[in-house]
Protein backbone atom coordinates (compact mmCIF):
# COMPACT_ATOMS: atom_id res chain seq x y z
CA UNK A 1 0.00 0.00 0.00
CA UNK A 2 1.34 3.37 -0.97
CA UNK A 3 -1.29 5.52 0.69
CA UNK A 4 -4.79 6.55 -0.23
CA UNK A 5 -3.89 9.26 -2.72
CA UNK A 6 -2.37 6.91 -5.27
CA UNK A 7 -4.88 5.82 -7.95
CA UNK A 8 -4.87 2.09 -8.53
CA UNK A 9 -3.30 1.14 -11.80
CA UNK A 10 -6.01 -0.18 -14.07
CA UNK A 11 -5.65 -3.87 -14.73
CA UNK A 12 -5.99 -4.13 -18.52
CA UNK A 13 -5.50 -7.88 -18.77
CA UNK A 14 -8.39 -9.97 -20.09
CA UNK A 15 -10.17 -12.24 -17.63
CA UNK A 16 -8.47 -15.26 -19.14
CA UNK A 17 -5.07 -13.65 -18.57
CA UNK A 18 -6.00 -12.73 -15.02
CA UNK A 19 -7.16 -16.26 -14.31
CA UNK A 20 -3.95 -17.69 -15.74
CA UNK A 21 -1.92 -15.32 -13.59
CA UNK A 22 -3.97 -16.20 -10.51
CA UNK A 23 -3.57 -19.93 -11.07
CA UNK A 24 0.15 -19.49 -11.66
CA UNK A 25 0.48 -17.71 -8.33
CA UNK A 26 -1.33 -20.55 -6.57
CA UNK A 27 0.89 -23.08 -8.34
CA UNK A 28 3.95 -21.21 -7.03
CA UNK A 29 2.51 -21.48 -3.51
CA UNK A 30 1.91 -17.73 -3.15
CA UNK A 31 -0.86 -16.52 -0.83
CA UNK A 32 -3.78 -14.62 -2.31
CA UNK A 33 -4.50 -11.47 -0.28
CA UNK A 34 -7.74 -9.46 0.08
CA UNK A 35 -7.02 -6.77 -2.56
CA UNK A 36 -5.70 -9.21 -5.18
CA UNK A 37 -7.65 -10.21 -8.26
CA UNK A 38 -9.47 -13.51 -7.80
CA UNK A 39 -12.16 -15.33 -9.75
CA UNK A 40 -15.68 -14.74 -8.45
CA UNK A 41 -16.08 -18.43 -7.87
CA UNK A 42 -12.96 -18.47 -5.63
CA UNK A 43 -14.40 -15.62 -3.58
CA UNK A 44 -17.82 -17.27 -3.42
CA UNK A 45 -16.41 -20.63 -2.32
CA UNK A 46 -14.25 -19.00 0.34
CA UNK A 47 -17.07 -16.92 1.78
CA UNK A 48 -19.21 -20.06 1.90
CA UNK A 49 -16.53 -22.11 3.61
CA UNK A 50 -15.25 -19.49 6.03
CA UNK A 51 -18.68 -18.32 7.14
CA UNK A 52 -19.81 -21.93 7.55
CA UNK A 53 -16.73 -22.52 9.61
CA UNK A 54 -17.43 -19.41 11.73
CA UNK A 55 -21.02 -20.53 12.29
CA UNK A 56 -19.78 -23.95 13.36
CA UNK A 57 -17.61 -22.36 16.03
CA UNK A 58 -20.52 -20.28 17.30
CA UNK A 59 -23.14 -23.05 17.26
CA UNK A 60 -20.45 -25.38 18.63
CA UNK A 61 -20.47 -23.41 21.87
CA UNK A 62 -23.94 -24.73 22.70
CA UNK A 63 -23.52 -28.47 23.26
CA UNK A 64 -20.46 -28.05 25.48
CA UNK A 65 -21.64 -24.79 27.01
CA UNK A 66 -24.54 -26.76 28.45
CA UNK A 67 -22.10 -28.66 30.69
CA UNK A 68 -20.15 -25.69 32.06
CA UNK A 69 -22.42 -25.37 35.07
CA UNK A 70 -22.22 -29.14 35.66
CA UNK A 71 -18.47 -29.72 35.30
CA UNK A 72 -17.58 -32.21 38.05
CA UNK A 73 -14.65 -30.36 39.61
CA UNK A 74 -13.25 -26.86 39.64
CA UNK A 75 -10.27 -27.58 37.41
CA UNK A 76 -12.47 -29.10 34.70
CA UNK A 77 -14.89 -26.23 35.02
CA UNK A 78 -12.22 -23.59 34.40
CA UNK A 79 -10.86 -25.54 31.44
CA UNK A 80 -14.29 -25.99 29.89
CA UNK A 81 -15.20 -22.31 30.21
CA UNK A 82 -11.87 -21.38 28.62
CA UNK A 83 -12.48 -23.84 25.81
CA UNK A 84 -15.97 -22.61 24.99
CA UNK A 85 -14.65 -19.07 25.17
CA UNK A 86 -11.93 -20.01 22.67
CA UNK A 87 -14.59 -21.26 20.27
CA UNK A 88 -16.29 -17.86 20.43
CA UNK A 89 -12.91 -16.31 19.65
CA UNK A 90 -12.51 -18.63 16.67
CA UNK A 91 -15.90 -17.53 15.41
CA UNK A 92 -14.74 -13.96 15.71
CA UNK A 93 -11.46 -14.41 13.75
CA UNK A 94 -13.30 -16.33 11.07
CA UNK A 95 -16.02 -13.72 10.63
CA UNK A 96 -13.20 -11.21 10.24
CA UNK A 97 -11.51 -13.39 7.63
CA UNK A 98 -14.78 -13.62 5.67
CA UNK A 99 -15.20 -9.85 5.94
CA UNK A 100 -11.94 -9.39 4.04
CA UNK A 101 -13.79 -10.93 1.07
CA UNK A 102 -16.65 -8.45 1.28
CA UNK A 103 -19.16 -10.39 3.38
CA UNK A 104 -20.62 -8.54 6.38
CA UNK A 105 -21.27 -9.96 9.83
CA UNK A 106 -24.97 -9.06 9.53
CA UNK A 107 -25.37 -10.88 6.22
CA UNK A 108 -23.61 -13.92 7.58
CA UNK A 109 -25.67 -13.98 10.79
CA UNK A 110 -28.87 -13.53 8.81
CA UNK A 111 -27.91 -16.46 6.62
CA UNK A 112 -27.32 -18.58 9.72
CA UNK A 113 -30.51 -17.59 11.51
CA UNK A 114 -32.67 -17.97 8.43
CA UNK A 115 -31.30 -21.46 7.96
CA UNK A 116 -29.70 -20.63 4.61
CA UNK A 117 -26.13 -21.08 5.80
CA UNK A 118 -24.93 -24.41 7.10
CA UNK A 119 -22.71 -25.26 10.04
CA UNK A 120 -20.97 -28.47 10.97
CA UNK A 121 -23.67 -31.08 11.46
CA UNK A 122 -21.81 -32.63 14.38
CA UNK A 123 -23.31 -29.95 16.62
CA UNK A 124 -26.79 -31.24 15.87
CA UNK A 125 -26.17 -34.21 18.15
CA UNK A 126 -27.06 -33.92 21.84
CA UNK A 127 -24.66 -33.85 24.78
CA UNK A 128 -26.09 -36.27 27.30
CA UNK A 129 -23.37 -36.86 29.85
CA UNK A 130 -20.12 -35.44 31.14
CA UNK A 131 -18.29 -38.08 29.09
CA UNK A 132 -19.43 -36.21 25.98
CA UNK A 133 -17.04 -33.39 26.94
CA UNK A 134 -14.25 -35.92 26.52
CA UNK A 135 -15.58 -37.33 23.27
CA UNK A 136 -16.14 -33.89 21.77
CA UNK A 137 -12.71 -32.62 22.77
CA UNK A 138 -10.84 -35.63 21.56
CA UNK A 139 -12.86 -36.76 18.56
CA UNK A 140 -14.60 -33.63 17.31
CA UNK A 141 -11.81 -31.15 17.97
CA UNK A 142 -9.34 -33.80 16.83
CA UNK A 143 -11.16 -34.19 13.52
CA UNK A 144 -11.38 -30.41 13.19
CA UNK A 145 -7.62 -30.14 13.70
CA UNK A 146 -6.90 -32.42 10.74
CA UNK A 147 -9.09 -30.28 8.53
CA UNK A 148 -7.76 -27.02 9.92
CA UNK A 149 -4.11 -28.02 9.70
CA UNK A 150 -4.73 -28.51 6.00
CA UNK A 151 -6.51 -25.15 5.77
CA UNK A 152 -3.61 -23.42 7.51
CA UNK A 153 -1.77 -24.03 4.24
CA UNK A 154 -4.60 -22.85 2.01
CA UNK A 155 -4.10 -20.30 -0.73
CA UNK A 156 -6.09 -17.46 0.83
CA UNK A 157 -3.82 -15.57 3.25
CA UNK A 158 -6.32 -14.36 5.88
CA UNK A 159 -7.96 -17.80 6.16
CA UNK A 160 -4.60 -19.55 6.40
CA UNK A 161 -3.41 -17.20 9.13
CA UNK A 162 -6.65 -17.51 11.11
CA UNK A 163 -6.21 -21.28 10.96
CA UNK A 164 -2.67 -21.17 12.32
CA UNK A 165 -3.91 -19.31 15.38
CA UNK A 166 -6.95 -21.51 15.79
CA UNK A 167 -5.04 -24.78 15.45
CA UNK A 168 -2.78 -23.91 18.36
CA UNK A 169 -5.85 -23.60 20.60
CA UNK A 170 -7.57 -26.65 19.12
CA UNK A 171 -4.61 -28.75 20.16
CA UNK A 172 -5.25 -27.72 23.74
CA UNK A 173 -8.94 -28.61 23.28
CA UNK A 174 -8.06 -32.02 21.98
CA UNK A 175 -5.70 -32.69 24.88
CA UNK A 176 -8.26 -31.72 27.51
CA UNK A 177 -10.77 -34.01 25.81
CA UNK A 178 -8.30 -36.86 25.69
CA UNK A 179 -7.56 -36.30 29.35
CA UNK A 180 -11.26 -36.63 30.24
CA UNK A 181 -11.61 -39.79 28.13
CA UNK A 182 -8.57 -41.38 29.76
CA UNK A 183 -9.78 -40.47 33.25
CA UNK A 184 -13.22 -41.97 32.68
CA UNK A 185 -12.05 -45.00 30.72
CA UNK A 186 -9.72 -45.91 33.57
CA UNK A 187 -12.19 -44.85 36.27
CA UNK A 188 -15.03 -46.55 38.12
CA UNK A 189 -17.35 -48.99 36.30
CA UNK A 190 -19.99 -46.30 36.08
CA UNK A 191 -17.54 -43.86 34.51
CA UNK A 192 -16.35 -46.47 32.02
CA UNK A 193 -19.90 -47.23 30.98
CA UNK A 194 -20.57 -43.53 30.57
CA UNK A 195 -17.49 -43.14 28.39
CA UNK A 196 -18.33 -46.14 26.25
CA UNK A 197 -21.84 -44.87 25.68
CA UNK A 198 -20.43 -41.54 24.61
CA UNK A 199 -18.01 -43.10 22.10
CA UNK A 200 -20.89 -45.16 20.75
CA UNK A 201 -22.83 -42.01 20.06
CA UNK A 202 -20.01 -39.74 18.77
CA UNK A 203 -17.87 -42.06 16.66
CA UNK A 204 -19.96 -42.12 13.49
CA UNK A 205 -21.04 -38.50 13.54
CA UNK A 206 -17.36 -37.56 13.87
CA UNK A 207 -16.48 -39.56 10.75
CA UNK A 208 -19.30 -37.72 8.97
CA UNK A 209 -17.67 -34.39 9.83
CA UNK A 210 -15.20 -34.84 6.98
CA UNK A 211 -18.06 -34.60 4.52
CA UNK A 212 -19.29 -36.84 1.70
CA UNK A 213 -17.06 -39.12 -0.33
CA UNK A 214 -14.98 -37.12 -2.77
CA UNK A 215 -16.95 -38.63 -5.64
CA UNK A 216 -20.15 -37.17 -4.12
CA UNK A 217 -18.78 -33.79 -3.10
CA UNK A 218 -19.79 -31.11 -5.57
CA UNK A 219 -17.17 -28.62 -4.37
CA UNK A 220 -14.10 -30.81 -3.91
CA UNK A 221 -12.50 -30.49 -7.36
CA UNK A 222 -12.50 -26.72 -7.59
CA UNK A 223 -11.40 -26.33 -3.97
CA UNK A 224 -8.42 -28.54 -4.61
CA UNK A 225 -7.51 -26.91 -7.89
CA UNK A 226 -7.33 -23.46 -6.27
CA UNK A 227 -5.39 -24.60 -3.27
CA UNK A 228 -8.19 -24.04 -0.78
CA UNK A 229 -8.13 -27.69 0.12
CA UNK A 230 -5.01 -29.74 -0.37
CA UNK A 231 -6.43 -33.07 0.80
CA UNK A 232 -9.67 -34.84 0.00
CA UNK A 233 -12.43 -35.61 2.50
CA UNK A 234 -11.66 -39.31 2.34
CA UNK A 235 -7.93 -38.80 2.89
CA UNK A 236 -8.58 -36.74 6.00
CA UNK A 237 -11.16 -39.21 7.30
CA UNK A 238 -8.73 -42.08 6.86
CA UNK A 239 -5.99 -40.15 8.67
CA UNK A 240 -8.41 -39.58 11.55
CA UNK A 241 -9.35 -43.24 11.88
CA UNK A 242 -5.71 -44.34 11.63
CA UNK A 243 -4.74 -41.99 14.40
CA UNK A 244 -7.69 -42.31 16.77
CA UNK A 245 -8.99 -45.89 16.54
CA UNK A 246 -5.92 -47.60 18.04
CA UNK A 247 -5.65 -45.00 20.80
CA UNK A 248 -9.26 -45.49 21.90
CA UNK A 249 -8.92 -49.25 21.77
CA UNK A 250 -5.76 -49.10 23.90
CA UNK A 251 -7.93 -47.63 26.65
CA UNK A 252 -10.26 -50.63 26.54
CA UNK A 253 -12.97 -48.75 24.68
CA UNK A 254 -14.88 -50.39 21.87
CA UNK A 255 -15.49 -48.65 18.58
CA UNK A 256 -19.02 -49.23 17.30
CA UNK A 257 -17.97 -50.57 13.90
CA UNK A 258 -17.86 -54.34 13.38
CA UNK A 259 -15.91 -53.87 10.14
CA UNK A 260 -13.10 -51.92 11.73
CA UNK A 261 -9.74 -53.69 11.46
CA UNK A 262 -6.12 -52.97 10.67
CA UNK A 263 -5.24 -53.87 7.12
CA UNK A 264 -1.57 -54.79 6.98
CA UNK A 265 -1.48 -54.59 3.18
CA UNK A 266 -2.59 -50.95 3.01
CA UNK A 267 -1.19 -50.06 6.44
CA UNK A 268 -4.49 -48.36 7.19
CA UNK A 269 -7.44 -49.06 9.44
CA UNK A 270 -10.30 -50.28 7.33
CA UNK A 271 -13.69 -49.07 8.51
CA UNK A 272 -17.31 -49.74 7.61
CA UNK A 273 -19.61 -47.66 5.46
CA UNK A 274 -21.02 -44.45 6.88
CA UNK A 275 -24.78 -44.16 7.08
CA UNK A 276 -25.13 -41.49 4.40
CA UNK A 277 -28.88 -41.26 4.79
CA UNK A 278 -28.33 -40.10 8.34
CA UNK A 279 -25.64 -37.67 7.16
CA UNK A 280 -27.82 -36.01 4.53
CA UNK A 281 -30.78 -35.97 6.83
CA UNK A 282 -28.85 -34.02 9.47
CA UNK A 283 -27.38 -31.70 6.82
CA UNK A 284 -30.90 -30.98 5.61
CA UNK A 285 -31.93 -29.90 9.10
CA UNK A 286 -33.56 -33.04 10.47
CA UNK A 287 -30.90 -34.10 12.97
CA UNK A 288 -31.69 -34.70 16.63
CA UNK A 289 -30.84 -31.13 17.70
CA UNK A 290 -31.02 -28.93 14.58
CA UNK A 291 -34.18 -27.23 15.79
CA UNK A 292 -32.86 -26.76 19.33
CA UNK A 293 -29.58 -25.25 18.16
CA UNK A 294 -31.28 -22.81 15.84
CA UNK A 295 -33.84 -21.90 18.48
CA UNK A 296 -31.04 -21.16 20.95
CA UNK A 297 -29.18 -18.97 18.44
CA UNK A 298 -32.33 -17.11 17.42
CA UNK A 299 -33.33 -16.65 21.04
CA UNK A 300 -29.94 -15.14 21.91
CA UNK A 301 -30.16 -12.91 18.86
CA UNK A 302 -33.70 -11.72 19.66
CA UNK A 303 -33.03 -11.27 23.37
CA UNK A 304 -29.96 -9.26 22.45
CA UNK A 305 -31.74 -6.94 20.08
CA UNK A 306 -32.52 -4.22 22.63
CA UNK A 307 -28.92 -4.44 23.86
CA UNK A 308 -27.49 -3.90 20.39
CA UNK A 309 -29.93 -1.05 19.80
CA UNK A 310 -28.85 0.58 23.05
CA UNK A 311 -25.18 0.22 22.07
CA UNK A 312 -25.82 1.87 18.73
CA UNK A 313 -27.92 4.65 20.26
CA UNK A 314 -25.29 5.31 22.91
CA UNK A 315 -22.50 5.49 20.36
CA UNK A 316 -24.50 7.84 18.23
CA UNK A 317 -25.42 10.14 21.12
CA UNK A 318 -22.13 10.29 22.94
CA UNK A 319 -19.31 9.19 20.72
CA UNK A 320 -19.94 10.74 17.34
CA UNK B 1 -3.58 -15.67 65.54
CA UNK B 2 -5.81 -16.90 68.35
CA UNK B 3 -8.22 -19.74 67.59
CA UNK B 4 -11.24 -17.50 67.76
CA UNK B 5 -9.84 -15.05 65.20
CA UNK B 6 -8.74 -17.93 63.05
CA UNK B 7 -12.22 -19.40 62.92
CA UNK B 8 -13.69 -15.98 62.20
CA UNK B 9 -11.24 -15.50 59.35
CA UNK B 10 -12.10 -18.90 57.88
CA UNK B 11 -15.79 -17.98 58.03
CA UNK B 12 -15.08 -14.66 56.35
CA UNK B 13 -13.07 -16.27 53.56
CA UNK B 14 -15.90 -18.69 52.92
CA UNK B 15 -18.45 -15.91 52.55
CA UNK B 16 -16.18 -14.26 49.98
CA UNK B 17 -15.52 -17.51 48.15
CA UNK B 18 -19.18 -18.50 48.05
CA UNK B 19 -20.19 -15.11 46.65
CA UNK B 20 -17.62 -15.32 43.85
CA UNK B 21 -18.40 -18.94 43.07
CA UNK B 22 -22.15 -18.48 42.77
CA UNK B 23 -21.82 -15.24 40.82
CA UNK B 24 -19.32 -16.88 38.47
CA UNK B 25 -21.76 -19.76 38.03
CA UNK B 26 -24.58 -17.41 37.05
CA UNK B 27 -22.26 -15.55 34.66
CA UNK B 28 -21.14 -18.77 33.04
CA UNK B 29 -24.76 -19.48 32.09
CA UNK B 30 -24.43 -16.74 29.45
CA UNK B 31 -21.68 -18.55 27.61
CA UNK B 32 -22.99 -19.07 24.06
CA UNK B 33 -26.10 -16.95 24.67
CA UNK B 34 -24.74 -13.40 25.01
CA UNK B 35 -26.22 -10.52 22.99
CA UNK B 36 -23.04 -10.15 20.91
CA UNK B 37 -20.24 -12.58 20.17
CA UNK B 38 -17.71 -10.23 21.77
CA UNK B 39 -19.56 -10.68 25.07
CA UNK B 40 -19.54 -14.45 24.78
CA UNK B 41 -15.81 -13.91 25.09
CA UNK B 42 -15.59 -11.02 27.55
CA UNK B 43 -18.26 -12.25 29.92
CA UNK B 44 -16.95 -15.81 29.93
CA UNK B 45 -13.69 -14.26 30.98
CA UNK B 46 -15.33 -12.54 33.92
CA UNK B 47 -17.00 -15.83 34.89
CA UNK B 48 -13.63 -17.54 34.77
CA UNK B 49 -12.03 -14.85 36.90
CA UNK B 50 -14.76 -14.93 39.55
CA UNK B 51 -14.57 -18.69 39.89
CA UNK B 52 -10.80 -18.35 39.99
CA UNK B 53 -11.10 -15.87 42.84
CA UNK B 54 -13.42 -18.20 44.71
CA UNK B 55 -10.75 -20.88 44.45
CA UNK B 56 -8.13 -18.51 45.90
CA UNK B 57 -10.31 -17.78 48.93
CA UNK B 58 -11.23 -21.45 49.50
CA UNK B 59 -7.55 -22.29 49.35
CA UNK B 60 -6.64 -19.68 51.94
CA UNK B 61 -9.35 -21.17 54.16
CA UNK B 62 -7.82 -24.60 53.53
CA UNK B 63 -4.37 -23.37 54.56
CA UNK B 64 -5.73 -22.01 57.82
CA UNK B 65 -7.12 -25.46 58.61
CA UNK B 66 -4.17 -27.45 57.35
CA UNK B 67 -6.34 -29.02 54.65
CA UNK B 68 -5.19 -30.01 51.17
CA UNK B 69 -6.10 -27.07 48.95
CA UNK B 70 -7.66 -28.60 45.84
CA UNK B 71 -9.56 -31.31 47.70
CA UNK B 72 -10.90 -28.79 50.19
CA UNK B 73 -12.09 -26.37 47.50
CA UNK B 74 -13.83 -29.15 45.60
CA UNK B 75 -15.40 -30.47 48.76
CA UNK B 76 -16.73 -27.03 49.65
CA UNK B 77 -18.21 -26.50 46.21
CA UNK B 78 -19.59 -29.94 45.42
CA UNK B 79 -20.47 -31.52 48.72
CA UNK B 80 -22.13 -28.81 50.77
CA UNK B 81 -25.89 -28.32 50.71
CA UNK B 82 -27.91 -25.13 50.66
CA UNK B 83 -27.88 -24.70 54.43
CA UNK B 84 -24.08 -24.55 54.53
CA UNK B 85 -23.56 -22.06 51.74
CA UNK B 86 -22.76 -18.53 52.94
CA UNK B 87 -23.22 -16.45 49.80
CA UNK B 88 -25.60 -13.51 49.70
CA UNK B 89 -28.92 -13.95 47.96
CA UNK B 90 -27.79 -11.29 45.49
CA UNK B 91 -25.60 -13.73 43.58
CA UNK B 92 -27.96 -16.70 43.56
CA UNK B 93 -30.84 -14.89 41.81
CA UNK B 94 -31.35 -16.19 38.25
CA UNK B 95 -29.37 -14.37 35.59
CA UNK B 96 -32.34 -12.37 34.30
CA UNK B 97 -31.81 -10.17 31.27
CA UNK B 98 -28.58 -8.49 30.22
CA UNK B 99 -29.47 -5.38 32.26
CA UNK B 100 -29.96 -7.44 35.42
CA UNK B 101 -26.78 -9.41 34.85
CA UNK B 102 -24.63 -6.39 34.10
CA UNK B 103 -25.97 -4.28 36.92
CA UNK B 104 -25.54 -7.06 39.46
CA UNK B 105 -22.00 -7.55 38.24
CA UNK B 106 -21.32 -3.81 38.46
CA UNK B 107 -22.66 -3.56 42.03
CA UNK B 108 -20.62 -6.57 43.04
CA UNK B 109 -17.44 -5.47 41.25
CA UNK B 110 -17.56 -2.05 42.83
CA UNK B 111 -17.92 -3.59 46.26
CA UNK B 112 -15.26 -6.16 45.61
CA UNK B 113 -12.85 -3.58 44.28
CA UNK B 114 -13.16 -1.36 47.33
CA UNK B 115 -12.83 -4.30 49.65
CA UNK B 116 -9.75 -5.60 47.82
CA UNK B 117 -8.07 -2.22 48.09
CA UNK B 118 -8.39 -2.46 51.85
CA UNK B 119 -7.59 -6.16 52.02
CA UNK B 120 -4.34 -5.47 50.20
CA UNK B 121 -3.25 -3.95 53.53
CA UNK B 122 -4.49 -6.83 55.67
CA UNK B 123 -2.26 -7.80 58.58
CA UNK B 124 -2.65 -11.41 57.45
CA UNK B 125 0.02 -11.51 54.76
CA UNK B 126 -1.44 -14.27 52.50
CA UNK B 127 -4.69 -12.33 52.43
CA UNK B 128 -2.92 -9.11 51.44
CA UNK B 129 -0.95 -10.86 48.72
CA UNK B 130 -3.99 -12.54 47.18
CA UNK B 131 -6.00 -9.31 47.28
CA UNK B 132 -3.23 -7.42 45.48
CA UNK B 133 -3.19 -9.98 42.71
CA UNK B 134 -6.94 -10.26 42.29
CA UNK B 135 -7.32 -6.50 42.22
CA UNK B 136 -5.57 -6.32 38.84
CA UNK B 137 -8.36 -8.44 37.34
CA UNK B 138 -11.10 -6.55 39.08
CA UNK B 139 -9.90 -3.26 37.57
CA UNK B 140 -10.76 -4.72 34.20
CA UNK B 141 -14.14 -6.08 35.37
CA UNK B 142 -15.14 -2.78 36.86
CA UNK B 143 -14.20 -0.90 33.72
CA UNK B 144 -16.25 -3.35 31.67
CA UNK B 145 -19.36 -3.30 33.85
CA UNK B 146 -19.22 0.48 34.32
CA UNK B 147 -19.13 0.91 30.56
CA UNK B 148 -22.15 -1.37 30.19
CA UNK B 149 -24.08 0.41 32.93
CA UNK B 150 -23.43 3.69 31.13
CA UNK B 151 -24.36 2.41 27.69
CA UNK B 152 -27.56 0.78 28.89
CA UNK B 153 -28.48 3.53 31.35
CA UNK B 154 -28.16 6.19 28.67
CA UNK B 155 -28.78 4.15 25.50
CA UNK B 156 -32.45 3.87 24.58
CA UNK B 157 -35.68 4.30 26.48
CA UNK B 158 -36.03 0.55 26.65
CA UNK B 159 -32.52 -0.05 27.93
CA UNK B 160 -32.99 2.65 30.54
CA UNK B 161 -36.30 1.18 31.64
CA UNK B 162 -34.77 -2.28 31.97
CA UNK B 163 -31.82 -0.95 33.94
CA UNK B 164 -34.00 0.95 36.37
CA UNK B 165 -36.21 -2.12 36.84
CA UNK B 166 -33.12 -4.24 37.46
CA UNK B 167 -31.79 -1.74 39.97
CA UNK B 168 -35.11 -1.69 41.84
CA UNK B 169 -35.04 -5.48 42.07
CA UNK B 170 -31.37 -5.78 42.93
CA UNK B 171 -30.95 -3.01 45.44
CA UNK B 172 -32.12 -4.67 48.68
CA UNK B 173 -30.08 -7.74 47.83
CA UNK B 174 -27.01 -5.65 47.01
CA UNK B 175 -27.15 -3.96 50.41
CA UNK B 176 -26.68 -7.36 52.00
CA UNK B 177 -23.19 -7.51 50.53
CA UNK B 178 -22.13 -4.94 53.09
CA UNK B 179 -23.52 -6.75 56.12
CA UNK B 180 -20.76 -7.77 58.52
CA UNK B 181 -20.14 -11.50 58.79
CA UNK B 182 -19.82 -13.52 61.96
CA UNK B 183 -17.46 -11.86 64.45
CA UNK B 184 -16.30 -9.35 61.84
CA UNK B 185 -15.51 -6.87 64.61
CA UNK B 186 -12.86 -9.17 65.95
CA UNK B 187 -11.23 -9.40 62.52
CA UNK B 188 -11.37 -5.65 62.00
CA UNK B 189 -9.73 -5.06 65.38
CA UNK B 190 -6.95 -7.42 64.42
CA UNK B 191 -6.37 -5.51 61.18
CA UNK B 192 -7.29 -8.57 59.11
CA UNK B 193 -10.27 -7.09 57.29
CA UNK B 194 -11.60 -3.57 56.70
CA UNK B 195 -14.34 -2.09 58.86
CA UNK B 196 -17.63 -3.09 57.29
CA UNK B 197 -19.48 0.12 58.17
CA UNK B 198 -16.82 2.32 56.60
CA UNK B 199 -16.78 0.09 53.55
CA UNK B 200 -20.54 0.28 53.23
CA UNK B 201 -20.47 4.09 53.41
CA UNK B 202 -17.78 4.35 50.76
CA UNK B 203 -19.53 1.85 48.47
CA UNK B 204 -22.91 3.59 48.82
CA UNK B 205 -21.36 6.89 47.97
CA UNK B 206 -19.58 5.53 44.94
CA UNK B 207 -22.47 3.57 43.39
CA UNK B 208 -25.03 6.27 44.12
CA UNK B 209 -22.87 8.82 42.32
CA UNK B 210 -22.04 6.59 39.36
CA UNK B 211 -25.54 5.25 38.82
CA UNK B 212 -26.86 8.81 39.06
CA UNK B 213 -24.44 9.82 36.35
CA UNK B 214 -25.84 7.15 34.05
CA UNK B 215 -29.41 8.19 34.70
CA UNK B 216 -30.45 5.65 37.32
CA UNK B 217 -32.01 6.36 40.69
CA UNK B 218 -31.39 4.30 43.80
CA UNK B 219 -34.78 3.11 45.11
CA UNK B 220 -35.70 4.64 48.43
CA UNK B 221 -38.59 2.43 49.49
CA UNK B 222 -36.84 -0.91 49.61
CA UNK B 223 -38.70 -3.47 51.64
CA UNK B 224 -36.78 -5.17 54.39
CA UNK B 225 -35.61 -8.55 53.20
CA UNK B 226 -33.80 -10.86 55.53
CA UNK B 227 -30.18 -10.04 54.83
CA UNK B 228 -28.49 -12.89 56.59
CA UNK B 229 -26.14 -15.16 54.68
CA UNK B 230 -27.70 -18.15 56.40
CA UNK B 231 -30.96 -17.58 54.53
CA UNK B 232 -31.34 -18.47 50.89
CA UNK B 233 -33.88 -18.31 48.10
CA UNK B 234 -35.22 -21.42 46.36
CA UNK B 235 -32.94 -20.58 43.46
CA UNK B 236 -29.84 -21.73 45.31
CA UNK B 237 -31.13 -25.28 45.62
CA UNK B 238 -31.80 -25.45 41.92
CA UNK B 239 -28.42 -23.96 41.16
CA UNK B 240 -26.65 -26.50 43.35
CA UNK B 241 -28.49 -29.44 41.87
CA UNK B 242 -27.11 -28.37 38.51
CA UNK B 243 -23.62 -27.54 39.80
CA UNK B 244 -23.24 -30.74 41.81
CA UNK B 245 -25.09 -33.17 39.57
CA UNK B 246 -22.13 -34.89 37.90
CA UNK B 247 -19.76 -34.72 40.86
CA UNK B 248 -22.32 -36.54 43.03
CA UNK B 249 -23.04 -39.33 40.56
CA UNK B 250 -20.21 -41.24 42.11
CA UNK B 251 -18.54 -39.52 45.05
CA UNK B 252 -15.66 -42.00 45.01
CA UNK B 253 -14.81 -41.27 41.40
CA UNK B 254 -12.07 -38.95 40.16
CA UNK B 255 -13.08 -36.81 37.25
FE1 LIG C 1 -12.71 -23.91 17.44
FE1 LIG D 1 -12.10 -26.46 19.76
FE1 LIG E 1 -13.89 -11.41 41.89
Amino acid sequence: MYGATVEPIEDIRTDAEKLAGFEARIARGEKIEPGDWMPDEYRRQLIRMISQHAHSEVVGMLPEGAFITRAPNLRRKLILIAKVQDEAGHGQYLYHAAETLGATREEMLDALLSGKAKYSSIFNYPTLSWADMGAIGWLVDGAAILNQTMLARCSYGPYARAMVRICAEENFHRRQGQDIVITLALGTPEQKAMMQDSINRWWWPTLMMFGPHDTDSSNSAVLIRWGIKTKTNDELRQAFVDQTAPELMALGLTIPDPDLHYDAATEHWHFGEINWDEFWNVVKGNGPCNAERMTARRQAHEDGLWVREAMAAYTEKYQS
Amino acid sequence: MNPESKQALIDYLITMADDELILGHRNSEWCGHAPILEEDIAFANIALDEIGHAIVWYELAADLQGEEREAYANHMVYFRDVRDYRNTQLVELPKGDWAFTMLRQYLFDQFEMMRLEKLAQSSYAPFAEAATKIRTEEIYHLRHTQAWARRLGLGTEESHRRMQAALNDLWPYALALCEPSNRAELLTQGGYIPDSRALKTAWLEQVTAYLGEVGLAIPTDSSNLPLSRTHHTEHLGQLLSDLQQVARLDPMAKW
